[in-house]
């Protein structure tokens, strides 16, 4: 097991290189020059030179690539250039927001839609897989903005119930904006979250169903285990195997994907930080973000293959 | 069952099972009336063709049958009780310790992500409450017992790390454990090439007579059945056609089919001049099967009474038939003889 963490840390490496590759090339693909931009449109030529001069953008490529590189481990990753900021000050502010975001949502689809996916594999074809299965279609269609604002209009400002409706009648328990408190937390978990656990409802119950009927779940029964044991000690172990899969996936999605639900509710995250940057075309911001998105999703991808080898033994690099 | 196997000496009696698969248009009989008996210590070989209901009865001793089956009529007595009527929670305390099965795919039935002594080991959790230690102590001791070599590390390996022969070993540990009264075996050697399989059923047959077990066999093989068994039950169509000793069996068949059997096996001790003989025909579709006898459309000495169902007989020396020839009632040819074409063999 160790050899095998120690082999996949490794094969990381490449892997990031041509990340870094990719998002230094970004700078230099697209129209616009950012010491112009920086300057100003009617700044004098030898202020954007100087400029030129000082982000070293004279200098020939690989040199620039290298400078950035040896700069980026060492934890600097330029300044913003429409506040000045240090880019990594800048995202280690709004890191935290979205990486909390994500992991609650995650938390959220993975505890929801196991727990959906495995009684709907159990009672399959019953009335209650029937109504799990068209709940989960329903959370997969919704687009998740229009899902923050109803669960805004609902749950934030509440619905216009006559008082006699018990419980029902004031429904403003959460804040519609901002992060922190766990008011604020709920209804932006619940909109990123629901696609998630729709997806892992649905994967869960057919990867169940597919392991139910295997040989060895007629073993475990003709060896006297009570069903309950069959089902989450025999079959889920095995049935988690593209469940793990396609949560990583999920994962790293939602790391770059939260723009719209942080748009809704006004969380300043990484996902808003690089549209307004791109906006402003304050490069070194978005060279910055998707580096570290990127670096994020190369380490969730890591864990998701140390998991797999946790759960299927015959998992090998080779 | 009034044959020389008396009912108290018999471990399981199966009478008049019947197992069904439902679909929307229609019932499927996959066991229709099966009545068979095991006494104590012997093997009784249950054969049949594929799709004769054989592994549907043995899965039904142990009520394993899953939807959309379902077990619809008689009774499966062990030691005197009947199954059908116990609670699922005695019905679990029974499988595995006191009735276990081992399956006939070695390479599937093992659970890939659990090691092997987890395995063997969960059965003497549950039957015996033995601590986590103590289990796996026990299930190195099977593994010895099923002669697998160096079996204190072969418990620590996933089932990937073993070969097919291995594998029906751990099957046979995890099945033995609890030093059951019966052993089912379902086709056990089927999967395995010819030399594992002359192991494995050597292995079953010295541990029945280690263990005193009384063993059903289920195979579709007719020389497995010659070197293992002791009685045989001959299955066709969801129903038992003959029921004798393996002796009698193999130098005296009754019935039709089981004769049509024993003729498509090819003789080791000459060379085939002639096509081996076949039994015309092939099994009849559930939607098609025939109101009588279910083997008649296919049966050389069919006649007019063949139309109606036939009951299972039992005869003087305790052998059961189900077939109209041996009847007053025959109408055919008087002078049918029904014997195998090369019954020396296997003498």
């Amino acid at each position: 097991m160790f050899k095998f963490i120690v082999r996949r840390v490794l094969q990381t490496i490449p892997v990031l290189i041509g990340v870094s590759i990719l998002v230094f090339s970004l700078m230099h693909l697209v129209p616009g020059n950012p010491a112009q931009i920086m300057a100003g449109e009617s700044a004098p030529k030898e202020q954007v030179e100087n400029i030129e001069e000082r982000l070293g953008l004279n200098d020939p490529l690989p040199v620039q690539y290298w400078n950035y590189i040896s700069n980026a481990v060492q934890g600097d990753l330029g300044s913003s250039i429409r506040s000045g900021r240090d880019v990594t000050t800048e995202i280690s502010g709004r890191f935290w927001v979205t990486v909390e975001l994500a992991v609650y949502s995650t938390i959220l689809s993975v505890f929801m839609g196991l727990i959906a996916g495995i009684v709907s594999a159990t009672k399959q074809y019953t009335f209650t897989d029937v109504i799990i299965m068209i709940i989960a279609l329903f959370g997969l269609s919704m687009p998740n903005f229009w899902l923050g604002l109803m669960l805004i209009q609902w749950f934030a400002i509440g619905t216009d119930l006559p008082s006699w409706v018990p419980f029902f009648d004031d429904t403003a328990w959460f804040k519609p904006s901002g992060w922190g408190s766990f008011e604020q937390i709920v209804l932006p978990v619940i909109t990123l979250g629901t696609a998630g656990a729709a997806i892992v409802a649905r994967m869960t119950r057919s990867s169940m169903l597919e392991v139910v009927g295997q040989d060895y779940i007629r073993t475990a029964r003709a060896k006297g285990v009570k069903e309950r044991v069959v089902i989450y000690r025999h079959a889920l172990k095995n049935a988690l195997i593209p469940v793990v899969t396609v949560v990583g996936l999920q994962f790293g999605t939602l790391l770059g994907g939260t723009v719209l639900t942080e748009t809704v509710f006004a969380i300043n995250g990484m996902g808003k930080l690089i549209i307004d940057s791109i906006q402003a075309r304050d490069f070194p911001i978005v060279q910055g973000t998707i580096l570290v998105v990127a670096l994020l999703f190369v380490l969730v991808n890591l864990l998701v293959d140390i998991t797999y080898r946790f759960l299927n033994k015959r998992i090998d690099l080779d | 069952m009034s044959t020389k196997t008396n009912s108290n000496e018999n471990i399981l009696e199966v009478n008049e099972l019947k197992t069904s698969f439902f679909t929307d248009e229609m019932e499927v009989k996959a066991v229709d009336g099966v009545t068979f008996a095991i006494p104590k210590g012997k093997t009784v070989g249950l054969v049949g063709e594929s799709g004769s209901g054989k592994s549907i009865s043995s899965l039904s001793t142990l009520r394993l049958i899953e939807r959309p089956g379902k077990i619809v009529g008689g009774e499966i007595k062990f030691k005197g009780e009947n199954l059908l009527e116990k609670s699922e929670a005695q019905m679990r305390k029974i499988r595995g310790n006191e009735i276990s099965m081992i399956f006939q795919e070695p390479m599937t039935s093992l659970n890939p992500t659990y090691t092997v002594g987890q395995q063997i080991s969960e059965a003497y959790k549950i039957h015996e409450n033995l601590g986590k230690k103590q289990a796996i102590e026990r299930s190195i001791e099977m593994l010895k017992l099923v002669g697998i070599p160096s079996p204190e590390k072969r418990v620590n390996q996933y089932p990937h790390e073993l070969s097919g022969g291995m594998r029906q070993r751990v099957m046979i540990a995890m099945a033995l454990a609890c030093n059951p009264e019966l052993l089912i075996a379902d086709e056990p050697t089927t999967a395995l090439d010819v030399t594992i399989q002359a192991q494995i059923l050597e292995l079953i047959k010295d541990l029945q007579e280690r263990l005193n077990m009384s063993v059903l066999l289920i195979t579709h093989d007719l020389g497995v059945v010659a070197e293992t068994c002791d009685y045989v039950a001959v299955m066709y169509c969801g129903k038992i056609v003959e029921f004798a000793d393996v002796n009698t069996i193999f130098s005296n068949p009754k019935h039709p089919y089981t004769v049509g059997l024993l003729d498509s096996l090819p003789p080791h001790d000459r060379d085939i001049k002639d096509d081996l003989p076949v039994i015309r025909g092939s099994v009849p579709s559930p939607a098609e099967m025939p109101e009588g006898c279910r083997f008649a459309p296919r049966c050389p000495f069919a006649s007019e009474v063949c139309k109606t169902l036939p009951t299972l007989e039992t005869d003087e020396n305790g052998n059961q038939i189900r077939c109209w020839i041996y009847s007053d009632k025959w109408d055919g040819d008087p002078e049918v003889k029904v014997h195998a074409k090369n019954t020396e063999r296997t003498s």
